[in-house]
């Protein structure tokens, strides 16, 4: 009996608020605009068998024809991937570098990387506007420092989206590679190198491969966020920047038109769903390995 | 592994410089006299007075942290709960679909909850307010908690429980009494990162709130949208200030409360 209501109470909760929402995205996304309140046709008023007989994928079938969504989503993909990479980039070394630390250093420099985590993640992306503006603080200190002669344009550009994405993601990175590599046994790579390996060698055949569910797992965790990412396209982006999660918020807030922001929903959501079943195939498998 | 080479040491330094000079320039930038936010004017704390003295600002953070309280507070309950069904529960029908709910909010882009949940209410006929974030809150944050506790449920030792069940204890008492105690860091943890989430949520907020609610981080974004602003500096110093305090002090008592519920673990192990 106590059993039953452990298990029914959060079950259906998440029915209610996540699964039947969804439900409900995909309905009006096969419905009609409409000028009225709720601004779409049909409703569940119209009887639910006239209802059903009324839906079509005529929004599907728009967003086909008009380019603007074809090159969000393209653009989407090319922004998440480029910066997923960036962020390998730049937090690969600096998590390489934490796990070789003395390991009474390795508390404090873990509290440094999740420190920003917990921070607002709109205060961190505002912090850039100041300093990547026309007259904002890099600008300043390249002129200063003459490598520049005219401020550059860097806010409002996809540059300045990528930075923006690397910056708050990077603990997403670090952390699973981390953690990867603190388990990695020493002696392996002590192994290859008596046996005359050299140390970039070493590198590459042994911490590598054996970081490599950390490094898969990081990617996913920038990746997947950073595809409907509305925030950082918003408000470090330009008018040329063009982001899934920015068209969706823009088609229902500023034209009001529902079914076709719902359509743009399922769509990113369909796209989504191979990246997200890979992230937990890769769980899974570390979480058996561990076992 | 202890070596650190010099390039070891160089990608740290400029990771975290990286990391922390523009939360800095924020901070500083806050004490400046001048309006333009980028030329410093001399010292003040100007910038505090007008925000303290903003009663928009004052609601906005007021609506805030009554959202977040609520919530992280319901969804540390509905999340050690689905924790436990999911770790201890065995099976039963449309076990697939319920972890398959738990971790699917996770990797959900916001838009696509704020969205969904919107549509949901306004289907129902649920006036948009308060109520509305506290739910949609609870939803996602409750999943993150779910994780954080079962990950502990999956490491500690299962034969306390059984050893207490076996002493005559219901199934209630042995998790009150015995699993309860021993998860309550990670419930903790689980807590505060359903308050940050909550603290932190634009996009989601934006969408389910209505003209009566608007929360702190709607109305820093209304304002950061026409620019830098000194206020939105000095709201963001007091914040990344609070944050620092929290996560120090959070992980310091994390550690003490680690510490003292293994030490209890190994003597009850021992005894039993």
């Amino acid at each position: 009996m106590r059993r039953a209501v452990l298990i029914s109470v959060p079950y259906v909760w998440l029915l209610a608020l996540f699964l039947i929402p969804f439900a409900v995205v995909f309905k009006i996304s096969l419905s009609d605009i409409a000028l009225a309140i709720p601004p779409y046709t049909p409703t569940a008023k119209d009887g639910i068998w006239t209802m059903l007989t009324q839906l079509d994928f005529e929004n599907f079938v728009f967003l086909t024809e008009d380019d603007l969504y074809w090159k969000a989503y393209v653009s989407s993909l090319r922004i998440a991937v480029i910066s997923t990479i960036l962020t390998l980039i730049v937090g690969y070394p600096m998590a390489y570098a934490m796990a070789r630390a003395p390991s009474e250093w390795r508390p404090t420099l873990l509290m440094l990387v999740i420190l920003p985590f917990w921070t607002s993640f709109l205060i961190r992306v505002y912090a850039w506007v100041g300093i990547l503006s026309g007259e904002g603080f890099l600008n300043q200190f390249l002129l200063w420092t003459g490598v520049i002669s005219d401020p550059l344009t860097i806010l409002n550009t996809n540059t300045a989206v990528y930075i923006g994405i690397v910056y708050t993601y990077l603990p997403f990175m670090i952390l699973p590679i981390y953690s990867a590599l603190d388990r990695l046994d020493g002696s392996l790579i002590e192994a290859a190198e008596d046996l005359g390996c050299s140390r970039i060698k070493a590198f590459w055949l042994i911490t590598i491969p054996l970081s490599k569910n950390g490094i898969i797992a990081g990617c996913f965790l920038v990746f997947i966020p950073a595809l409907g990412e509305f925030v950082i396209p918003s408000l470090l982006g330009g008018s040329g920047t063009l982001m899934i999660g920015k068209v969706l918020f823009e088609e229902f807030f500023s034209n009001r038109d529902w079914p076709v922001a719902s359509a743009v929903a399922v769509i990113l959501l369909l796209i989504l769903i191979i990246p997200i079943v890979l992230f937990q195939r890769n769980e899974q498998r570390q979480a058996e390995a561990e076992q | 592994m202890t070596r650190l080479s010099p390039f070891n040491v160089v990608s740290l330094t400029l990771g975290f410089v990286f990391l922390y000079v523009p939360m800095l320039i924020l901070i500083i930038y806050s004490f400046n006299e001048s309006k333009l936010v980028t030329v410093w004017a001399g010292f003040s704390t100007k910038w505090y007075g007008e925000l303290l003295s903003n009663d928009a600002f004052l609601d906005a953070a007021w609506v805030t942290l009554r959202v977040a309280v609520i919530s992280s507070t319901i969804a540390t309950v509905l999340g050690t709960m689905a924790a436990y069904v999911l770790v201890r529960g065995g099976r039963f029908f449309g076990r697939t679909l319920f972890s398959g709910m738990i971790y699917a909010p996770l990797v959900m882009p916001e838009v696509i909850t704020g969205l969904s949940l919107l549509l949901l209410f306004i289907g129902i006929g649920l006036d948009r307010g308060v109520l509305t974030i506290v739910l949609a809150h609870t939803t996602f944050s409750m999943c993150f908690v779910s994780v954080v506790v079962s990950s502990r449920l999956m490491t500690f030792d299962r034969s306390l429980e059984e050893a207490a069940l076996d002493l005559g204890a219901s199934a209630f008492d042995a998790f009150r009494l015995v699993t309860l105690p021993i998860i309550a860091p990670a419930v903790i943890s689980g807590w505060l990162l359903a308050f940050t989430l909550s603290l932190d949520d634009l996009v989601i907020a934006s969408f389910t709130s209505g003209p009566s609610a608007t929360t702190l981080p709607m109305k820093i974004w209304s304002s950061v949208r026409l620019g830098v602003s000194p206020e939105i500096n000095a709201l963001s110093t007091i914040l990344i200030g609070l944050v620092t305090v929290g996560v120090i002090a959070a992980s310091l008592g994390s550690k003490q409360a680690a510490l003292r519920a293994k030490r209890d673990e190994q003597t009850a192990a021992r005894t039993a």
